[in-house]
């Protein structure tokens, strides 16, 4: 935090600087040429150093497993890239990022596919789209705290934030799922997104043409941003117009080559037909590789970086405390406002703790009475047992003494008895005497 | 192709047959006549008629609508209307039914589709068969008040002799959900399972997806519906039709509610591009194959089933529960005597141990004493 207050610090002097060298009341003059001075090399000086520096592109897919994320990325770059089958049963949804470097003449490319595992699998989809969010994020945050280092090497660092999202669409043919409503607000304002509906074969012309008005509409009404290629160029603008009209795109992908005519391309075979890839009144595969890559890849990774980026940072830098204006409207100091907040969140931190051991104390307290609570019904319980026992021992006892006394006195009549018997025999003795 | 059919028509007329083989029997004997009984049977069925209740689920967007109609032929959900994404967030399963009598060549069939409407569609789909379990259970105990009560002449059977499960065929093999389902139902009722919108797998995708299924529905412990085995004493090739059915579960299906032209037919079928997929053409989907098995050869079985294995279930663990209940309240006399006694509770077999062994312990006492008592008189 020290070499933030120190970089911040500095942004401070520098504006002020910069202001006082412009004169402020400057117009702008166009003046012409006498001759080639040369400076229209400048754009293929750019273009040198960035084929020299290389290009990075991130792509994220996101979709339900198995609706062809894999299949596609592989045609898209015609190669394959090494990639298992996911499984139905993952407990929750996952990112997974992967990054290969590709080269095509002489521009180097350092692609990273993003596969979100386990998409619509689950039951309760409730908390799908938060691993996503929180990857984007992540990307944002990692970039955000290299430009806020004093020693920083942005030339040199590798760019991990998303420059497209490629939305799969499952083609019901009715319209977007609910899941993919939810998912695509939530992702709107943090990453370009372009829609494509995924194993488009499965649709007939008619179908097609329903389902796609139905998808745009339900975006529209429910203020979802997809990313609109830009018209702005002359250049491109007549492309891109008319490509934004046929979003969104139905894709078929394979690595797969079916012998059509003399030739082998890229295609499914069935036994109604076979549907060929690359053809573009089978499906729109061609549109989306042209627009995705051969024209506004540059756009898509500009608009990251001008438009969802910055929107980041400034919701981050915002939620720290920092303004740009303080109630009246002068600069604020980011060094008074930095302080200002450490201290509130010291005493927030103290304030805390203190909490926290207070109801820790509550908490010992509370166990304590009731082990003694417990304590007492244990003992009381002991105590009846041991006064039960005493008791049926008593009664054992009064028992056992009436059994004696009953003995004693049946042996007291025995012996009465036999007393008499005895001298029963010596009377008839006696008797028989006489 | 055409062999197929045959063979499958074979196998109608074996079924509806059987006093044709009773009559190849050459006897001496004198003719009696109740050799008839199976034509009497067939004459009063015709009479009667027939009710079948389908029910229909699966995630919305899967063709169910489509494939029904193209089973029976008919256009069921012509004033459907169907939600749109934002409305299913949070949707809840609903149950819904079509009652259409239909007949074929002097057949009256009451048919009945329970349809499943929002089953998996919104973001959180915990126990979203709950609905269609209850739907299950309340048919149930609706006939078994019927069937127990005092005037049985016009019972109605809404019981749901078949369910058709929808699987996506986007994936790798069964879902949770998918599992869950099955799970739930296949002891209420015959399930059997469909690929369905097959006409985005090659042939060898499709081999794959269905070995799969099969896989996880065995290893999952999934009893869905199984065909009767066939008799020992039919011909080879019926049985190696019946293996072929078998293996071929479960069905990869396409429906269609268009005709279109292919190969110079007018024919059922999805246009595209590429060619034309006919829904009835075997080497492209095993629709035939369901609509044969469904209702042309084991419909009644289905009804046999569920009558006698599901509802029966349902009816001895519903007198079970009763009866332990009844029990419960009123301890000693039971008014069913013929029926088992209930288990008494723990807490009740607690307490009798516990006074037997008191009075074990007063009876060793009073021995010991009787004893003691002896010897001193000794």
């Amino acid at each position: 935090m020290f070499s933030f207050l120190r970089a911040l610090k500095c942004i401070e002097i520098l504006n002020q600087t910069t202001l006082s060298l412009v004169p402020q009341n400057e117009e702008k003059r166009s003046l012409s040429l006498g001759g080639h001075v040369g400076f229209d090399s400048l754009p293929d000086q750019l273009v040198s150093k960035s084929v020299t520096q290389g290009f990075c592109f991130n792509i994220l897919c996101v979709g339900e497993t198995g609706i062809g994320k894999s299949t596609l990325m592989n045609t898209l770059f015609n190669t394959t890239f090494e990639n298992e089958e996911a499984s139905h049963y993952q407990n929750g949804v996952y990112l997974r990022p992967r990054t290969y470097d590709l080269q095509e003449s002489n521009v180097h490319l350092k692609l990273t596919i993003v596969d979100t595992v386990g998409f619509g699998d689950q039951i309760n989809k409730d908390e799908s789209y938060k691993p996503i969010v929180d990857y984007i994020d992540t990307q944002f945050e990692n970039y955000l705290q290299e430009e806020l280092k004093i020693k920083r090497s942005l030339f040199n660092y590798h760019d991990t934030r998303i420059h497209i999202c490629l939305y799969f669409i499952a083609p019901t043919g009715h319209s977007l799922k609910s899941l993919d409503l939810v998912t695509m607000k939530k992702l709107d304002s943090k990453v370009n997104i372009i829609p494509i509906i995924a194993k488009a074969d499965t649709i007939s012309k008619s179908e097609l043409h329903k389902f796609k008005i139905k998808i745009m509409s339900e975006l529209v009404s429910n203020g979802v941003q997809i990313y609109q290629f830009p018209t702005d160029d002359e250049a491109v603008a007549e492309i891109n117009s008319s490509m934004n009209a046929h979003l969104p795109f139905a894709v078929v992908g394979s690595v797969e080559e079916v012998k059509v005519g003399n030739k082998m391309v890229r295609a499914r075979q069935y036994p109604w037909g076979v549907v060929q890839v690359e053809n573009e009144s089978h499906c729109d595969f061609v549109k989306l590789r042209e627009m995705l890559i051969r024209i506004n890849m540059e756009d898509l990774r500009e608009q990251t970086h001008a438009r969802h980026y910055e929107l980041y940072r400034r919701c981050k830098l915002e939620e720290m405390g920092f303004k740009d204006t303080d109630p009246d409207s002068q600069p604020f100091s980011l060094q008074e406002t930095y302080e200002a907040k450490r201290k509130e969140f010291l005493t927030d931190l103290q304030r805390k703790e203190e909490e926290m051991r207070q109801m820790f104390v509550n908490k010992v307290k509370e166990t304590e009475a009731e082990l003694k609570e417990k304590e007492r019904e244990l003992h009381e319980k002991f105590e009846q047992l041991k006064r039960m026992h005493q008791e049926e021992k008593r009664k054992v006892e009064e028992k056992r003494r009436d059994l004696e006394e009953e003995m004693n006195g049946f042996n007291r009549k025995k012996l009465a008895a036999e007393t008499l018997s005895l001298s029963q025999p010596l009377k008839k003795d006696k008797d028989k005497k006489k | 192709g055409m062999d197929a059919i045959m063979l499958q028509e074979k196998l109608v007329e074996r079924l509806l047959c059987a006093r044709g083989r009773t009559m190849r029997q050459k006897v001496d004997k004198q003719y009696v006549g109740f050799a008839t009984l199976p034509n009497q049977v067939h004459r009063k069925s015709v009479k009667k008629g027939f009710d079948f209740t389908l029910m229909v689920a699966g995630e919305s967007g899967l063709g169910k609508s489509t494939l029904v109609n193209s089973l029976f032929l008919t256009d069921l959900y012509k004033d459907r209307k169907l939600l749109n994404a934002e409305e299913r967030i949070s949707q809840t399963v609903e149950i819904t039914k079509h009652t259409v009598d239909i007949e074929e060549k002097g057949v009256k069939l009451k048919l009945t589709i329970v349809d499943t409407p929002g089953f998996g569609d919104a973001v959180n789909n915990n126990e979203c068969w709950k609905p269609i379990t209850d739907y299950i259970d309340q048919q149930f105990e609706q006939y078994f008040r019927d069937e127990s009560g005092l005037n049985r002449k016009n019972i109605l059977d809404n019981r749901v002799h078949c369910c058709l499960y929808f699987i996506p065929p986007f994936g790798h093999g069964l879902r949770p959900v998918d599992v869950e389902f099955m799970k739930a139902l296949h002891e209420r009722v015959n399930i059997i399972a469909l690929i369905a919108k097959a006409d985005c797998l090659t042939p060898n995708e499709t081999k794959k997806l269905k070995d799969r299924v099969r896989d996880e529905i065995e290893r999952f412990g999934i009893k869905v519906y199984q065909f009767p085995e066939c008799d020992s004493d039919e011909d080879e090739e019926f049985k190696q039709m019946d293996k072929e059915l078998k293996e071929c579960t479960p069905f990869a299906v396409i429906g269609s509610n268009t005709v279109v032209e292919a190969r110079g037919q007018r024919v059922r079928g999805r246009l595209y591009p590429w060619g034309i997929v006919e829904v009835e053409n075997q080497s492209h989907c095993d629709f035939v194959k369901l609509r044969n098995m469904l209702i042309r050869s084991h419909m009644h079985d289905l009804k046999d089933v569920t009558c006698d294995v599901h509802y029966e279930n349902y009816r001895a663990h519903c007198i079970q529960q009763m009866t332990s209940k009844l029990a419960q309240d009123n301890r000693m006399d039971s008014s069913i005597p013929i029926l088992p006694l209930p288990t008494p509770d723990a807490e009740t077999e607690r307490l009798i141990k516990m006074k037997d062994e008191e009075l074990k312990r007063m009876q060793e006492m009073l021995e010991k004493m009787q004893q003691q008592m002896h010897e001193k008189d000794q």
